[in-house]
């Protein structure tokens, strides 16, 4: 790694807590940006020839606050005299900066940075531009190229968010403990909508699926100042899991390969087992949140050495307790799944079938009813559930893989039964 | 004298590391590794998961405390460690020196003598 190289990360990885400090500074999230932006401009330019410092974020937001002060005196100087406020309150403005260094002070300041994103007016995909934009600091053209949309089109997507944000306000003050709980998990929420952007992505060449290494960074970054919370340690360890099955989640063709086809052995084991270490440790807290109970199921896969080896009882009791915290028809889905290893597909269907008013618009709904009918035999009736889901498959891959389902039932109706 | 050299640097960063960039740097400690070991003077190198991973006990009044995290809340956190055998402390720093060569980034490196080493039999 280049000196160069090293330096991007450091910047990277500083981001957040430097544009939490600057955001809380100056209240306004473009004066912020641009106070961030000289400060990384400066560091491009001194580190290389200095040496790093100890701790860049301190630096950043030292040398940001000084050059964003530096830009409100000069548009001052062009306009009318701002509020004294407009900068800071003064008990900031004369606070030793070496003071507020601490993960402690960081938390409200990444957590309130973080929380202007997923503001509720936005729809999903806004909010993790928005995050993406101005949390990561990607480009507008990566974005852009991510979601498929022209590089003007996103831009202005930015702006109105960001202009909607504005305009909703954003609350200053130190949150309530009952107000922090309540952003972390919006927050939460929207870090694993970050994550599965990336993750859905069949290609790993994908631009987007880049998203989900983001959405693991600031997993981790989350975990770091709050070190306690069993739910953000139970998102960290599932979206690892997830990760760890990239590379054997799609064959050389791009095609799906189902978790109990996939290659183990392709697993990453590092991840499986910073997320067991994880999990562990969430359980110690017996706060079971619906992030630690979907670890938790994950978990149970990793740790099967054979796809046969799967505890199906521990994954439907689990889907149980999910089911409680956190009713879903998607989670009970999930549990049929269980169910059909368990006892059957008649009982399988028998659970779902309920679901198909709700579900009725949601590829694995008819994907998984397709295949309980098939292995019940009935095969015209599968065929329509596997029509009904190709016809709303997200990806080529995944209408490919039901083609494949129906081309294997056609293949078997083919030939006489020789068992 | 057996030698323990401790790898603090800003975790943060490292954990950020790309598959590419981690195996970058890898290779690079292993090649400065391997003398070492051919040599049979380099004990256990433990890589640590993150200080998230970390868990602390500490004495409490009656019972002790459990708490999430590392001990020590620092900017630089300790990332991993190794058991080396060398006659002189010159030569602890001058291996330590090497590692941070090819360590990409503000790594620092502890250098701590031994009292007592167990080698152990946990691991595989």
């Amino acid at each position: 790694m280049t000196d160069i190289a090293w330096i991007d990360l450091a910047l990277a990885s500083a981001r957040p807590k430097a544009l939490g400090a600057l955001l809380r500074y100056f209240r306004d999230l473009d004066t912020a940006e641009e106070a961030f932006q000289e400060a990384c401009l400066r560091a491009i330019r001194t580190w290389p020839e200095k040496g790093p410092p100890r701790d860049p974020t301190a630096w950043l937001i030292f040398v940001g606050r000084n050059s964003g002060i530096d830009a409100v005196r000069k548009r001052s100087k062009l306009q009318a005299l701002p509020d004294e406020d407009v900068i800071s309150d003064t008990e900031d403005a004369e606070g030793d900066i070496a003071e507020r260094l601490d993960d402690s002070n960081y938390r409200d300041d990444i957590l309130r940075l973080l929380f202007i994103c997923c503001h509720p007016d936005l729809p999903g995909t806004q909010q993790i531009a928005l995050a993406l934009r101005i949390v990561s600091g990607l480009s507008v053209t990566q974005i852009a190229r991510a979601f498929l949309v022209s590089e003007s089109a996103m831009e202005q997507r930015i702006t109105r968010a960001k202009a909607r944000v504005a305009k909703a306000g954003v609350p200053f003050e130190t949150p309530s403990p009952q107000e922090r709980a309540e952003r972390l998990s919006i927050v939460s929420t929207m870090i694993y909508l970050i994550f599965n952007e990336g993750y859905s992505q069949a290609d790993p060449r994908h631009e987007a699926a880049a998203f989900s290494d983001e959405a693991i960074r600031l997993g981790r970054l989350m975990l770091h100042i709050f070190p306690s919370e069993p739910e953000l340690m139970g998102l960290l360890a599932l979206m690892l899991l997830q990760i760890s099955r990239r590379p054997a989640r799609f064959s050389a063709e791009g095609e799906i390969v189902l978790l109990e086809d996939q290659d183990r052995s392709l697993w990453n084991q590092l991840f499986i087992n910073e997320a067991l270490a994880l999990l562990d440790k969430a359980l110690r807290h017996r706060q079971p949140g619906p992030y630690q109970l979907q670890a938790a199921i994950a978990a149970i896969h990793s740790r099967a050495k054979r796809a046969e080896d799967t505890d199906w009882t521990e994954i439907d009791l689990l889907y149980r307790a999910l089911e409680r915290v956190q009713p879903s028809p998607v989670v009970t889905l999930n549990r049929a799944v269980a169910v059909s290893k368990l006892r059957g597909p008649q009982e399988a269907l028998d659970l779902i079938d309920p679901l198909g008013e709700k579900l009725g618009g949601y590829f694995y709904y008819h994907g998984l009813r397709g295949g309980l009918l098939k292995q019940l035999g009935l095969t015209s009736q599968a065929r329509e559930a596997f029509d009904h889901a190709i016809a709303l498959a997200h990806s080529a891959a995944e209408a490919a893989h039901i083609r494949r389902q129906i081309d294997k039932m056609q293949e078997e109706a083919a030939q006489p039964i020789a068992k | 004298m057996l030698y323990a050299i401790l790898c603090y640097a800003h975790e943060e960063t490292v954990f950020a590391w790309t598959k590419e960039e981690e195996a970058a740097v890898m290779e690079k400690l292993y090649a400065v590794q391997e003398p070492l070991a051919v040599s049979g003077k380099l004990g256990p190198v433990g890589r640590l998961m993150p200080t998230t991973a970390a868990t602390t006990v500490r004495k409490g009044k009656d019972e002790a405390l459990v708490i999430d995290g590392p001990f020590a809340e620092t900017k630089e956190a300790l990332l991993g460690f190794y058991v080396v055998d060398f006659d002189t402390l010159d030569e602890a720093v001058a291996f330590s020196k090497q590692l941070s060569a090819v360590n990409p980034g503000s790594t620092s490196y502890e250098i701590r003598p031994f009292y007592v080493f167990r080698p152990g039999d946990a691991a595989s």
